[in-house]
């Protein structure tokens, strides 16, 4: 294993780090909830939920938040996205049913599963991450 | 809940929202190379999604320890916080699937939805794609 470290950003990825906690400890101390965006958005899907203003709310949030970033904060970003649209499109499907079968993604799982010892989230970013792991291994090295 | 809290409540999902798109910017989490250099663990590898994860899990476990004494929320509504313990195959298939898709393409769910709001194309089809997948979800669990 040979790390990169021209791309190692561990002052900004631990500052970050930082933000996504507090905005997911805020979440469940002011709104009672898990910040769980695939929870969040895929209950938007389900027409029967008459909880739909909270959801989108949020959404609203994240979907602003580069305006934000730029005109607020002045922050800028760099976006590289290798994948193609026929893999963007495999992969979408992938992360949209994935999430809603497991119940949780790398934020209901990930951060706020591992902050509250939760074993089933344990598993589920063990698992997910592994697979990570192993189908860029395949797509980078064996083709 | 009285509709003065119910307004509180809407506008801290907003601003947390925000805050929560924020801090995915910074730590870089929004560049989908960034996320597929971590996952390459042959290649040249970065580490920095350890940090945003160990940041992020050392401010919530204090938060969720709070959380879970409390009954209800500090803007006075219910908390819903999940109590299953058990290991279902749903949580493993699931996972791993969303892990496949996360590698293949180097974006999550949150990070997607961030870019989308940069009007990035790319964003925009995975996004398309990503809640076409949540609603085959939810229409295969109906058919059970």
């Amino acid at each position: 294993m040979t790390i990169d470290w021209t791309s190692f950003t561990p002052g900004p990825a631990l500052a970050g780090g930082i933000l996504l906690g507090i905005a997911a400890s805020l979440y469940v101390l002011f709104n009672g909830r898990i910040l769980g965006i695939s929870g969040i958005v895929g209950g938007l899907l389900q027409a029967k939920k008459s909880d739909w203003l909270w959801r989108l709310s949020f959404i609203l949030g994240l979907l602003t938040a580069p305006l934000w970033a730029k005109y607020v904060f002045q922050i800028s970003v760099h976006t590289v996205i290798d994948a193609n649209y026929i893999t963007l499109l495999i992969a979408g499907v992938l992360v949209g049913f994935g999430a809603r079968y497991g119940s949780g993604c790398t934020s209901g799982h990930g951060i706020c599963g591992l902050s509250r010892l939760s074993p089933r989230s344990l598993i589920a970013t063990i698992c997910f991450t592994a697979c990570g792991f192993l189908i860029v291994y395949v797509m980078r090295h064996l083709f | 809940m009285s509709q003065n809290s119910s307004v509180f409540s809407n506008v801290s999902e907003y601003l947390i929202g925000v805050l929560f798109g924020l801090g995915l910017m910074v730590s870089g989490m929004t560049n989908p190379a960034k996320i597929t250099a971590f996952l390459d663990l042959a290649g040249p590898w970065d580490p920095s999604l350890i940090f945003v994860m160990g940041g992020a899990v050392l401010v919530g476990l204090i938060a969720f320890y709070l959380a879970k004494k409390r009954t209800e929320s500090f803007l006075g509504g219910a908390m819903h916080i999940p109590t299953r313990r058990d290991i279902d195959r749903p949580l493993i298939i699931g996972s791993a699937l969303f892990g496949v898709g996360w590698g293949l393409a180097g974006f999550c769910p949150g990070p997607a939805l961030v870019s989308l709001g940069t009007g990035e194309l790319k964003a925009v089809v995975f996004v398309i794609a990503m809640l076409a997948g949540m609603v085959l979800f939810d229409v295969l669990g109906q058919k059970k």
